[in-house]
């Protein structure tokens, strides 16, 4: 075998086809596949609008957003308003609650433990990242709903039916499974997501940053907050854009646990739904043609949004180029 | 000014908060892997994971059942995922590692992005119109496909900085031989990278595993094990996450018990692949 590969490298030139015909035909295989993804980024856009058109011609684009009423089983009537809200509310106090935690352990990680210490935490945080949301479900099903209920929201749904009747629409009924609930649990699944992608962007602040504020006189956490944050801000901005895109399409979890009741609007502590948890749960039973249009309008609008979110995040990624997001 | 002594204090104040935040952020979590595990392991039995799931009425009056078909089910469908998605993403990431220059690379590299960041569910939406609508069944093909759409834009990204690990100096050594360009991306670059490809594979696998969402209206889910082969790729099929999710809103106490075991199954699994994943990447990178 070895000496067959020298003679043919040292008598025949190599062929024609072998190289030049050879590289033509690799570099059309690689470019069309990956073409293939750019493809497929264009039919999900155009697959949803199309699927989507029924409902949007039936009830008008604005009228679709702006439709408080969610109706399948008597009037037919499909309105994405609360859906849009819902998962607006969940996503944005998510990433309230999320967000100066994750920071926290992310900035604990990189600059306060020991070498050793950071790194079992910081595979920890990965390792918990890629727990399956479905079993975060089951748990917040099982053990946390319910905990939740007698903990807080019968004590202060009780309280409050003895003082204050008029606070009991806002706080709404305490079964649970609802709003809440479904945030909290939302909170704690994009939590390793924002530290390991904050964890990135301080990784990315040059020693020297560092060593100018220690030499000026800084204490610990002086030089975090003068040279560490200021340089990282922009990297733990866009964490958190994509956190936020994480929490918007966040499906099983919130769907276990939200209460999916599309009554509008919705309370403090009572059951909501979102747009990934309608389409979960009405999908599979949907039997009009309307209803599943009105379901691929609402996926449509969950695409938009997600889009924009991703773009967003990628457009300050590229400014800052921190790695977007693909160590996890 | 402040002096000194008031920065210390401030300084010691802040450490302190930031062990406490980490501690109570890192607790909840651990918490729920663990009561997942301990409550899971106490309801699994050999019966799990030999009988097939069958009607509720199974579960109430005793007899065994368990969720085999779910587990030979998310292997099959998974398998599939894989083999669709395998080619797609390494060939976007050989194009976006080795021809650089190439003019779609920055579309390219924007819209996997973006793939990567959408909601899963869309994906399922997707190949509910795509394959479930033409074929009209729902199928662990269709399943297959609407996994394959979760790996693809990771296996790209994993694929792309594998490759990017390998210094020009390989390549331009290939070239200088005499070997065509595309013998030197496939005999020596993606040799050379190999176990960063691997990995890539394993997350990429890890991730489309725990997946429900693009799942529950494109292999559906089914209570039995069908009775021939061929029913696992174009009949509904039953999976782990979908299934889990339909045990956990059922009204059957037994169900809810066989619901912890397919979650600690479902958790061992992932979380495995993706420990093997990861020391994978750790022995390449420190020896």
């Amino acid at each position: 075998m070895q000496n067959e590969q020298k003679s043919s490298i040292a008598d025949k030139p190599v062929s024609i086809i072998y190289s030049w015909l050879g590289d033509r035909i690799f570099l059309t295989v690689v470019v069309a596949l990956g073409l293939s993804i750019i493809l497929l980024a264009g039919a999900m856009a155009w697959v949803l609008t199309d699927e989507a058109g029924m409902a949007l011609d039936e009830f008008g684009i604005i009228g679709f957003l702006k439709g408080t009423t969610w109706d399948p089983g008597v009037q037919f009537r499909f309105g994405a308003l609360p859906f849009i809200v819902g998962t607006l509310v969940t996503s944005v106090f998510a990433l309230a609650i999320a967000f100066y935690p994750a920071v926290a352990v992310a900035i604990f990680i990189a600059e306060y433990a020991p070498r050793w210490l950071g790194s079992i935490i910081e595979n920890l945080v990965h390792l918990i990242a890629a727990v399956p949301s479905v079993v975060i479900g089951i748990w917040g099903i099982f053990v946390f709903a319910p905990w939740m209920r007698e903990t807080f929201y019968m004590p202060i749904f009780l309280w409050a039916a003895d003082h204050q009747p008029a606070l009991l629409p806002i706080l709404g009924s305490p079964i649970g499974y609802g709003m809440t609930t479904a945030t909290i649990i939302l909170a704690l699944m994009i939590i390793p997501f924002t530290t390991a992608l904050t964890r990135d962007a301080i990784r990315q602040v040059p020693k020297e940053q560092r060593e100018a504020a220690w030499a000026l006189g800084a204490t610990k956490w002086e030089v975090i907050r003068m040279a560490v944050i200021p340089y990282s801000r922009g990297g733990i901005m866009a964490g958190a854009i994509l956190s936020f895109g994480r929490a918007i399409g966040e499906t099983m979890a919130v769907a276990m646990l939200i209460g999916n009741k599309n009554n509008f609007p919705f309370s403090i502590m009572g059951p909501a739904a979102t747009m990934p948890s309608v389409i979960v749960n009405e999908f599979r039973e949907a039997v009009g043609n309307l209803h599943l249009s009105s379901l691929m309008a609402i996926g449509l609008v969950l695409f938009v949004i997600s889009l924009i979110v991703n773009l967003i995040a990628a457009y300050v990624t590229r400014k800052l180029s921190i790695t977007g997001g693909q160590s996890i | 000014m402040k002096t000194l002594r008031q920065r210390n204090i401030r300084d010691y104040f802040m450490v302190g908060l930031l062990y406490v935040s980490a501690i109570a952020v890192l607790t909840p979590l651990l918490i729920i892997i663990g009561y997942v595990i301990v409550n899971g392991i106490s309801t699994i039995s050999i019966d799990f994971f030999t009988q097939e799931l069958g009607s509720p009425a199974r579960a109430m009056q005793g007899r065994p059942t368990g969720l085999v078909h779910s587990i030979l089910g998310t292997l099959v469908v998974d398998s599939l995922a894989l083999i669709i998605a395998a080619p797609l993403g390494l060939g976007a990431g050989v194009m976006l590692s080795e021809y650089p220059d190439h003019k779609l690379n920055p579309t390219l590299r924007v819209l996997n992005d973006t793939l990567n960041g959408m909601p899963a569910i869309l994906k399922g939406l997707l190949a509910f119109a795509l394959v479930v609508k033409p074929m009209g069944t729902f199928s662990g093909l269709a399943g297959g496909v609407a996994l394959a759409f979760v790996m693809i834009p990771i296996i790209a990204r994993s694929t792309e900085s594998a490759l990017m690990t390998i210094p020009w100096s390989i390549r331009e050594a290939g070239l200088a031989i005499g070997l065509p360009r595309w013998r030197v991306v496939l005999s020596t670059v993606m040799p050379a990278a190999r176990t960063g490809l691997v990995t890539g594979f394993l997350i990429a696998f890890a991730r489309a595993a725990g997946e429900a969402a693009p799942l529950m209206f494109t292999s559906f889910g089914n209570n039995y094990l069908p009775n021939h082969w061929s029913g696992m790729i174009f009949g509904p099929v039953d999976t782990l996450p979908q299934r889990l999710y339909s045990l956990a809103i059922s009204p059957y106490k037994e169900w809810h018990a066989m619901g912890w075991a397919a979650g600690v199954v479902l958790l061992v699994f992932v979380l495995g692949l993706f420990i093997a994943g990861r020391i994978l990447t750790r022995q390449k990178y420190q020896a």
